[in-house]
């Protein structure tokens, strides 16, 4: 692999120019994400360690989004605790442009699975909590809070106790919160599991605003395929465990992203060519699977526009066997 | 069904609530005086309401149970501030540490089971018949709740709070006094009602083993010297108040601090 500064110059110059309506960032920093041979392993009861990831393995180019999916224990949330410094790797490094991650850093801003709002906080003090950990004082803090939950549209609910607030509002109140230290990057641990279809969606709109408004890059883990592509720039395919990266799938969506992509060609045949890997990687079939629709052959990209797309077991006209 | 309330429904509920205490204070004087009038019982070996009642405003009035109340009070406090003050420090460490636990909690349990009553002559004898006796006696028997409650407490913690607060960067005693201690601040509250009513206990007994004022010591005067069993009485009605009191002290505190999480 290349040295990363000198391919680092023409990515941003790329994102710029496709990306007309980001606002300037002033003096804060961006921040790429390097993953090197990233392994770790959790002590067990019977004592052979059980490992989580083995040689994990990936760059998140800076303001870019990126996806990760993969099976129900595969180690995501692992992967995410390690590049955020929540816990520590057996082997190998994550870098934040260049400066390696060795503990809860700065420039990471983390939003988990469930709001973990401090209850006897109103939804200001813990949008400021880390400011207040940090050492600022209350006007700051207060200030800072202000702007962050009108950024999340909740400027009203400043004085709101989080009991009051409704589940999608909480998560707001925790992404306002993971941005108060100006983090470069986001990441972001299953953040819509918790809520129904329909805010999930409008979620995901919301994040991409955001993100567009904060010039942060993104790392997000999720199960839901639709969600990965609609999201990212690209969607890494984790393998059953010992967890590592199978796939690297590029996302050619245009941006802004809109919820009517979702239901495009161009999408599902995405979300096929993930579910391939996906199918290789998982014991059970995916959901959409077990509804009746055909696995995915193993594809090993997107030459056939037919390849890999989801059809119903029931309608084959083309006798996929012989077909191609 | 929650939702099924009539939007006057808190207030009706609080008006028959207080309708059910007064009914019951009725109910208890009731059975009390006619106990004493069914058995035909002299005023010496169990005087009825009314006379306690009439001794306990003239008692208060001419200044009897005053200056005793006031001794009492003040071990009671200042007991109750550092038996607790130092179980919260303790109830954190063994949180913290099962080595501690371990090596603490023999002692701990034993100091709770040996009878205070045996202890508080000791104490007496060591540390004299002042203020100082008392409030050992007091913070000795407020420690062992408390310091239970607390490490019960911070180790019930919600992980997930904990490890939000690492990832923004708490250090640990950040970690401590803004997330484990407000956390677990609902079980510590409840170790200190139970604290608050043993700390009254604790200063009639500390003044019991010696001492020459304090709501304890005028039990024996008016059981013994006076032969006053209406001012006994009289005197028993003011340890509960203050007792009862003191605990609804604890209770408003813990409506104010953790009643609006909701």
């Amino acid at each position: 692999m290349p040295s990363p500064t000198p391919d680092r110059a023409p990515v941003r110059q790329r994102a710029n120019a496709s990306r007309p309506a980001r606002p300037e960032t002033g003096d804060r920093p961006l921040a790429s994400i390097d993953v090197a041979d990233l392994a770790r392993s959790f002590p067990t009861a019977s004592g052979t360690p059980l490992v989580a990831l083995d040689g994990v393995a990936f760059d998140v180019p800076e303001r870019q989004v990126v996806a990760i999916v993969g099976p129900n224990g595969c180690g995501k949330s692992t992967l995410l605790r390690l590049v955020g410094g929540l816990l520590r790797a057996d082997r190998g490094t994550v870098r934040l442009d260049g400066t390696p991650v060795s503990g809860p850093d700065p420039r990471i801003g983390f939003v988990f699975q469930e709001p973990r709002l401090l209850p006897w906080l109103d939804a200001a003090a813990n949008v400021g909590f880390p400011l207040e950990l940090a050492g600022r004082t209350v006007p700051q803090r207060l200030d800072r809070a202000g702007h962050l939950l009108e950024l999340v549209g909740l400027a009203d609910f400043a004085g709101a106790r989080p009991h009051q607030l409704s589940g999608g509002m909480r998560q707001r109140v925790a992404i306002a919160r993971a941005l108060a230290l100006e983090p470069s990057v986001l990441l972001l641990d299953e953040p819509f599991s918790a809520l129904d279809a329909l805010t999930r969606e409008r979620f995901g709109v919301e994040l991409l605003r955001i993100w567009g408004e904060t010039a942060t890059t993104i790392l997000i883990v999720t199960h839901s395929v639709r969600e990965a592509i609609f999201l990212a720039d690209r969607v890494l395919v984790l393998s059953a465990r010992p967890g590592r990266v199978v796939a690297d799938v590029p996302v050619m969506l245009p941006r802004p992203r809109r919820l009517s992509m979702v239901d495009t060609v161009a999408v599902s045949r995405i979300a096929a060519v993930i579910r391939s890997h996906l199918a290789g990687a998982a014991d059970e079939p995916a959901p959409e699977e077990a509804w009746g629709l055909q696995p995915a052959p193993q594809a090993s990209g997107a030459q056939d526009p037919l390849e890999g797309v989801g059809v119903p077991a029931w309608f084959d006209p083309f006798g996929r066997e012989g077909g191609a | 069904m929650s939702h099924g309330h009539a939007p006057g429904g808190k207030a009706a509920r609080r008006r028959f609530d207080s309708t059910a205490v007064i009914l019951g204070g009725v109910v208890f004087v009731a059975a009390w005086q006619a106990l004493v009038w069914l058995g035909g019982y002299e005023p010496y070996l169990l005087p009825g309401p009314l006379v306690v009642a009439r001794r306990f405003l003239d008692a208060w009035l001419d200044g009897t149970i005053a200056p005793h109340a006031a001794a009492t009070l003040t071990e009671i406090l200042i007991g109750f501030a550092f038996g607790a003050g130092a179980a919260l420090l303790v109830g954190m460490l063994l949180a913290r540490s099962h080595f501690a636990e371990r090596v603490l909690s023999p002692y701990l349990v034993a100091a709770q089971a040996t009878p205070i009553l045996a202890i508080a002559p000791l104490i007496a004898l060591w540390f004299g018949t002042g203020l100082l006796s008392k409030v050992l006696i007091a913070a000795l028997i407020v420690f062992f709740p408390v310091a239970i409650a607390t490490m019960v407490g911070i180790r019930s913690v919600d992980r997930r709070l904990v490890e939000m607060a690492r990832a923004f960067r708490a250090t640990r005693w950040q970690l401590v006094r803004q997330v484990e201690v407000p956390a677990a601040l609902p079980a510590i509250l409840g170790g200190m009602r139970v604290g608050v009513t043993l700390a009254v206990i604790g200063a009639i007994i500390g003044e019991w083993a010696g001492g020459e004022r304090g709501l304890g010591v005028l039990i024996n005067l008016a059981r013994g010297s006076l032969f006053d069993t209406p001012l006994l009485f009289a005197t028993l009605a003011t340890i509960a108040l203050i007792g009862i009191v003191l605990y609804l002290v604890v209770v408003a505190v813990e409506r104010r601090m953790v009643g609006a999480r909701g």
